[in-house]
């Protein structure tokens, strides 16, 4: 989409007034919507694993790619533009187990949702909507003129969050 | 010895390619084989890749991808994905039932475990092509299959590798068919602690 704020991988945008911030093709990763809508200030995180605490120091330094340090990060960014805590709310989408198996291993996508609900709970942030689960990829259309968001898939079309 | 893919050098990345060369040879044979018709492949391209940048190698993150995807277990460690557009889904299902105009998200059980198998015993080709080379016992978990959005099927690899840095080692090599460059990816997913193994069972540090 022309115009719009892409969000790759491990990645976090924000937005204030009228605009679309998209991420595309959310697989086991969680895209998380924060949004403030009387101030209209949106942002949109992709991220990829739910804690930066177990990864092995010096693995990584993306904070970024976890729940646990993006979602706050991202929530700060958006404090410093205006935003008022009070009235943040957020909507989340993906998640998603790409290949369906017994293997514990592939279930990253539930623990991926459980951890941005963790840190959206620690941040007293009520989560108001979300598309989470299944086994389906997801591209996120986030418009931050009214907080709208539209939730594509290859199979079952949009739907609207 | 390997800790991270940056310290990957160019002797490395070399043996990587031949090591490649001979895996999606054999894997090119018993495709060839299966079908019967001619394969040819071009030469693997070795790349270590942002994640990100691993995706867009492959396509946009929105195409339609059929994909199988095969862990590898006992001494290597790591995944093969093979991704198929449209096109090679075609080539193959026309070949076993003669189907024209497919639509990857109405695929039948049948087209489904057909593709599985093709990916299985590609999968299982290149394996014991490598096992052979490098005297390691390599085994292949049952393949998985799935039809998406090609970044969200890549997610599987990437967030498996993300836990351990932020770069991703593709081998990868798109085949011909008949004379017909057919645009495909097949993929071997190797974690670092079995690029280290691999090189030490080839005498290389």
């Amino acid at each position: 989409m022309t115009g719009a704020l892409n969000v790759g991988i491990s990645d976090w945008k924000v937005n204030k007034g009228s605009g679309i911030i998209v991420t595309y093709a959310l697989g086991s990763c969680v895209g998380i919507c924060l949004y403030d809508k009387a101030a209209l200030i949106g942002g949109l995180s992709h991220i990829m694993l739910p804690d930066s605490k177990g990864v092995a120091a010096g693995a990584s330094t993306n904070r970024m790619k976890f729940a646990d340090t993006a979602i706050p990060d991202m929530l700060s960014k958006m404090l410093t533009m205006g935003a008022v805590k009070a009235r943040i709310t957020a909507k989340i989408a993906g998640g998603a187990q790409m290949f369906v198996t017994s293997s514990e291993k592939f279930n990253i996508g539930d623990r991926n949702v459980a951890a941005v609900k963790d840190a959206l709970r620690a941040l007293n942030i009520p989560i108001v909507a979300h598309d989470v689960g299944l086994n389906f990829g997801r591209t996120v259309f986030f418009h931050t003129d009214d907080g709208k968001i539209i939730v594509k898939s290859s199979a079952k079309g949009e739907k609207i969050l | 010895m390997i800790q991270k893919f940056e310290d990957l050098n160019e002797m490395h990345l070399d043996v990587l390619t031949e090591i490649g060369n001979i895996g999606s040879g054999n894997a090119s044979t018993a495709l060839s084989s299966m079908i019967g018709k001619e394969i040819k492949i071009k030469l693997p391209q070795v790349m270590t890749l942002d994640f990100q940048d691993a995706i867009e190698h492959c396509g946009s993150p929105e195409e339609l991808r059929a994909s199988v995807l095969i862990r590898l277990k006992d001494e290597l460690e790591g995944m093969i994905l093979l991704l198929i557009t449209k096109e090679l889904a075609e080539t193959i299902l026309n070949i076993f039932f003669q189907k024209t105009n497919i639509d990857l998200l109405a695929l039948d059980e049948g087209d489904t475990s057909a593709l599985s198998e093709i990916g299985n015993i590609m999968g299982s080709s290149y394996m014991s092509a490598i096992g052979t080379l490098t005297n390691l016992k390599i085994g292949v978990e049952a393949p998985v299959f799935t039809v998406d959005m090609l970044g969200a099927i890549m997610s599987v690899p990437v967030i498996e590798f993300g836990e351990v840095g932020d770069k991703l080692l593709c081998i990868d090599k798109s085949i011909e068919i008949d004379g017909v460059c057919i645009k495909s990816n097949m993929m071997l997913i190797p974690t670092v602690n079995s690029l280290s193994l691999l090189f030490s069972r080839l005498g290389i540090t």
